[in-house]
């Protein structure tokens, strides 16, 4: 398969950091793509690497070796504006601590990155994605003046507001307990489908997992074979969403 | 724990906190308020210094007597008996005229002996090296300072007249121990031979000149001498000795380290403001390694012995290099202002000022930066497991109580008076929080702005807003120091064009004074026969306040310092039958032709408030050593500022005809009709003339030389000001390098993330420079309104500059403090924030 016609596909990409004991291999010699419209899990236990791949996937960080190529753009080639503004085309971010801006509003959070992607009317978008995940009464609301799942929420808005072809989540639940979590998974998966966006999650829940299309598994900085399409996908899917 | 391994454990932190640069702000902050407190420090200890190393030099003599009138002959005589070495000066001044130039000097006419203490130093050219000389000008000869020469365009040789006199410069006058006159000396000097002064006709009875009999000898001798003098003085002849040389360079030392003492103060609480913002975060950060030692065992007090330790060894290494610095700076003082102190050459400082600029340093570090530290005792070990947990919050007394403590004792030290530490106190804490509340108003209206400007403009508004009393303690800060520098500008030249825009075009900028009585017919036709027919004279008569009611009149009587110096000289009485036109009877009447003759006086009502003296009082003066008794008939207002001829004290016609007077007039001459001074002098040689346009030139002149040495202290408060700036942005670091990890994970570009810095610190400088702007026109408009009485109308120039530099200066500082967010990866910062 052609490099283009995956959204994402990462090859031979290493990383290694510098340490007192010499140098840290964190990844090594990762090879996967992901075609537009998939969901894929990312899973491993702690320190496995999984946050590196989805920081080098983004654009967050440079690799030491090999080469990821974003919508047939490869990073590489980019430097950190063109990699920014690769993301505020194409790209959301949902996070496992939520990274809402404390200064801004809601609604000025959900506004940011359509402002950054020049939208038309990044003022209206954003409320009718608020209004749409049940939050229109807490738009100036401040993220401190939020409970955890709301802000999640918001984040996810965010992710959502402009319409990205690809969307990173990294632990989205890890700060949530476990009934909000699963209303976030919810609104999370509910949202992808609707708007057929190609999604790349990491966890170390394998439960969460299995709402993807296929896993991946990182151990000790490689990935090991990958794991089929789970028959099981979840039921509830397509479900409207009152968190 | 024993005290060795904790000093050593202190001293290791102290280190690895520098390396890691925690410890930087806190430093330079330190390092610029014991700065400011040295430099000052140092530049009024030099010359104290040389005041004291010459104090005798700065008489010329180890005893003076000067009098307006000659010295008693019996004291010369009895000097002679008593084995003292004794000299004569007369010191007065006239208009000295070379060919077509003609200039008011200083003359000094020397006896023989001169000076008994110190050395004149003569050089045969301008500007060549002077040599020190036991002589002085033989009869026929003068010696001129430089300014004079310059003035009268002469070289060593040429010819002046002074008064009927005819003289030829022998020698450049470079240097002369006991520099007469005022602190600021107006005029330049003339030095001659006493025995050739009655060839000038200039000093008659009446004139305004200076004896003095100076004495020098074996102290014994001179102690007895004293005794015996002392009962023998008359009221106008005064007594100095070594101990009171100068008093009026003492009181102008005094004032000069007061008020530059308290403008360094200045910079000391801007710089306590970085120093609290530093060591909060500086305790912030070492929360967790508290909780670990607290954890393995370190008990509170260890805790707290330790940051304390630290911490003075940080005061120790910023207080040494304040010094130094403050050492430097004093320099740049030392040129703007020694030579207007006429003490010669400046020996190099003492090391006095050193104790009090380390320990501003310390209290300062103490009050300022203790509270947080205090905190970090009270850090739970549990934190190791839960880091949420913290400190308990504070007590606002045990947070703002040192450093308001420390802000008053410093006053108080600095000021050496409570009345005046009081009062510059409660000055200093109404306008913060003035300026605070006019600040928090600023940022609060940005938050409308927020929905109308694009996303970066948005964001760096929003992180104003958000951090509201950062802000507002920034923008103080910085408003400050813009402020102080507007005033010391914009405002000093907007006032004294004010003042001068009240001046009527035409008001007089000559005066002529030493008119004898025979000249006055000649003198008014003079003038009359050139166009200034309006011009009148008035009589003059000096004579010395003795008594009020009965009471005599004493200086100690008095604790204004405006009111001694007033009894201390003589008065400058005059008569008239009519009230001039600028003068306004407030108390009793003006006399009607019946009066003349009879013993009344009309007085100033400033003066006769400040002396005490009521309407119907008798006062008493002594006029050429008559005693007359006068009752206050009225009691008058005049304006001052008309630059008309004015007296404190008015007598009727026909009472003082007796006395010796000179006259006095004034009037106004345009600059290219100046020739027609030089052809009075030259008819009528006595007369000086006061070129009031040259005076006012050189009071500017020194004015401005004052303005730059405090604008030159200020200077060190808007460094601190950018401390408070940088230790703000250093605060508020790790939130910005998270935020801005965000922005670009959202695919914000570095242009948009550098233009919501600038959108920030641009704002916060604009909010300052528009703060500073108001505070200088608020200050403008009182100090106009209030203390020179005239209208002020605000300058928009004030606004566009204070904005103008606010918005740039703080725009390109900030962005510099922080522009290091945009070099660390996102995924970085990301996982750092979590």
């Amino acid at each position: 398969m052609n490099a283009t016609q995956y959204l994402v596909r990462a090859e031979n990409l290493g990383k290694r950091v510098p340490s007192p004991e010499g140098e840290l291999i964190i990844l090594d010699g990762i090879n996967f793509a992901v075609a537009a419209g998939e969901s894929v899990a990312i899973v491993g236990a702690s320190g496995s690497g999984k946050s590196t791949l989805l920081g080098l996937l983004a654009g967050l960080d440079t690799p030491s070796s090999g080469r990821v190529w974003l919508a047939g753009t490869d990073l590489n080639s980019l430097d950190e504006d063109g990699r920014a503004q690769l993301r505020a085309q194409r790209v959301g971010f949902v996070f496992q601590s939520f990274q809402l801006l404390p200064g801004l509003t809601a609604l000025e959070n959900v506004m940011l990155p359509l402002e950054l992607a020049d939208h038309a009317d990044p003022e209206g978008a954003a409320r009718a994605v608020l209004q749409q995940i049940g939050l229109g009464s807490r738009l100036r609301h401040y993220p401190a003046q939020l409970s955890g799942g709301e802000q999640q929420r918001v984040a996810i808005a965010r992710a959502f507001a402009s319409g990205p072809e690809l969307l990173f989540a990294d632990e989205p639940t890890g700060n949530l307990d476990r009934r909000t979590g699963q209303r976030i998974i919810d609104l999370l998966f509910s949202l992808n489908r609707q708007q057929g966006a190609t999604l790349v999650l990491v966890t170390h829940d394998t439960e969460l997992a299995r709402y993807c299309d296929r896993s991946l598994e990182l151990d000790g900085g490689r990935l090991q074979a990958a794991e089929p399409v789970s028959a099981a996908a979840p039921v509830e899917l397509g479900l409207s969403v009152s968190v | 724990m024993s005290n060795t391994s904790l000093l050593l454990l202190a001293f290791r932190a102290l280190r690895r906190d520098w390396r890691s640069g925690e410890l930087r702000v806190l430093a330079a902050a330190l390092v610029i308020a014991v700065a400011s407190v040295a430099a000052v420090g140092f530049f009024t200890d030099r010359i104290q210094v040389a005041m004291e190393r010459k104090s005798s030099e700065l008489l010329g003599a180890d005893l003076v007597i000067a009098s307006p009138e000659p010295v008693q002959e019996s004291f010369l005589q009895e000097a002679r008996r008593g084995d003292l070495q004794a000299a004569a000066t007369l010191s007065f001044r006239s208009v000295v005229l070379a060919g077509e130039d003609s200039a008011l000097a200083e003359v000094k006419a020397v006896g023989p002996g001169y000076p008994l203490r110190g050395q004149l130093q003569v050089g045969d050219q301008p500007f060549a090296p002077a040599q020190f000389t036991q002589a002085i000008p033989k009869p026929g000869d003068v010696w001129l300072d430089e300014r004079l020469l310059q003035v009268l365009k002469l070289a060593v040789g040429g010819r002046l007249e002074l008064g009927t006199g005819s003289f030829v410069v022998e020698k450049v006058l470079a240097y002369e121990p006991d520099r007469g006159g005022d602190l600021f000396s107006i005029a330049p000097r003339l030095l001659m031979n006493l025995a050739d002064v009655p060839a000038t006709e200039l000093v008659q009875p009446g004139s305004r000149v200076e004896y003095r009999l100076l004495l020098a000898g074996d102290a014994k001798r001179l102690e007895n001498y004293r005794s015996w003098v002392q009962s023998r003085l008359n009221p106008v002849e005064r007594l100095q000795g070594v101990r009171d040389a100068r008093p009026e360079l003492r009181a102008a030392l005094e004032r000069a380290q007061r008020f530059l003492g308290l403008a360094a103060l200045v910079s000391v609480i801007l710089a306590g403001v970085g120093i609290a913002i530093a060591a909060r975060r500086f305790a912030l950060r070492h929360w967790d390694s508290v909780a670990i030692m607290r954890c393995v065992g370190a008990t509170q007090a260890t805790v707290l012995r330790l940051f304390l330790l630290e911490l003075l060894g940080l005061a120790l290494l910023a207080g040494v290099s304040g010094v130094l610095l403050g050492y430097g700076a004093q320099e740049g003082l030392t040129r703007i202002l020694a030579d207007l102190a006429p003490v010669g050459e400046l020996p190099s400082p003492s090391w006095r000022p050193l104790a009090p600029a380390l320990l501003t340093g310390f209290i300062t570090l103490l009050g300022f930066g203790l509270p947080p530290l205090l905190r970090l005792r009270n850090v739970p070990p549990l934190r190791v497991l839960r880091r949420d947990l913290g400190p308990s919050e504070q007590r606002a007394i045990l947070l703002y109580g040192p450093a308001v403590a420390a802000v008053a004792l410093l006053l108080l030290w600095q000021a050496g008076d409570t009345r005046l530490a009081l009062y510059v106190f409660g000055g200093v804490v109404g306008t913060l929080l003035a300026l605070g509340v006019a600040a928090l108003g600023l940022v609060k209206s940005l938050t409308v702005l927020r929905g109308r400007v694009g996303v970066a403009w948005r964001f760096g508004l929003a992180n104003i807003s958000r951090r509201g009393t950062g802000s507002m303690v920034q923008v103080v800060a910085l408003g400050l120091g813009i402020m102080v520098l507007l005033v010391l500008t914009l405002v000093r030249n907007d006032l004294l064009a004010g003042w001068q825009a009240t001046l009527p075009a035409n008001a007089p900028n000559h005066f002529l004074i030493n008119i004898q009585p025979t000249e006055v017919g000649g003198v008014q036709q003079f003038l009359h026969d050139r166009g200034l027919a309006e011009t009148r004279l008035f009589p003059m008569v000096r004579g010395r306040l003795m008594a009020i009611d009965g009471r005599p009149v004493n200086p100690e009587n008095y604790a204004n310092s405006r009111a001694q110096r007033l009894v201390e000289r003589e008065f400058n009485l005059s008569w008239a039958d009519d009230l001039q036109e600028d003068n306004r009877v407030v108390a009793g009447r003006w006399w009607q032709p019946g009066d003349h003759g009879k013993a009344l006086v009309s007085v100033e009502q400033g003066l006769a408030r400040e002396l005490g003296i009521n309407l119907h009082d008798t006062v008493q003066f002594r006029i050429a050593g008559q005693l007359i008794d006068a009752e206050v008939a009225s009691l008058r207002t005049v304006e001052w500022d008309s630059f008309r001829v004015n007296f404190f004290v008015i007598f009727p016609p026909d009472v003082l005809n007796s006395y010796p007077a000179t006259w006095i007039t004034s009037f106004h001459l345009d600059k290219a009709r100046k020739g027609l001074l030089t052809e009075l002098v030259r008819s009528y040689p006595s007369v000086t003339v006061v070129d009031v346009d040259a005076l006012m030139g050189k009071v500017r002149e020194i004015m401005d030389r004052v303005v730059l040495a405090v604008e030159y202290v200020f200077l060190f408060t808007l460094l601190a000001g950018l401390v408070v700036l940088y230790a703000a942005i250093q605060a508020t670091q790790d939130e910005r390098l998270f935020e801005s990890a965000i922005l670009r994970t959202l695919g914000a570009r570095k242009g948009v993330i550098l233009q919501s810095l600038l959108a920030e610190f641009a704002t916060l400088g604009l909010l300052a420079g528009l703060l500073a702007a108001l505070g200088a026109t608020v200050l403008g408009y009182v100090l106009a309104e209030r203390v020179f009485g005239f209208h002020y109308s605000p300058d928009v120039l004030l606004w566009l500059l204070g904005g103008g530099a606010g918005l740039l200066g703080v725009g390109a500082a900030g962005l510099l403090g922080a522009r290091s967010v945009l070099k660390q990866p996102p995924m970085q910062s990301l996982r750092e924030g979590v």
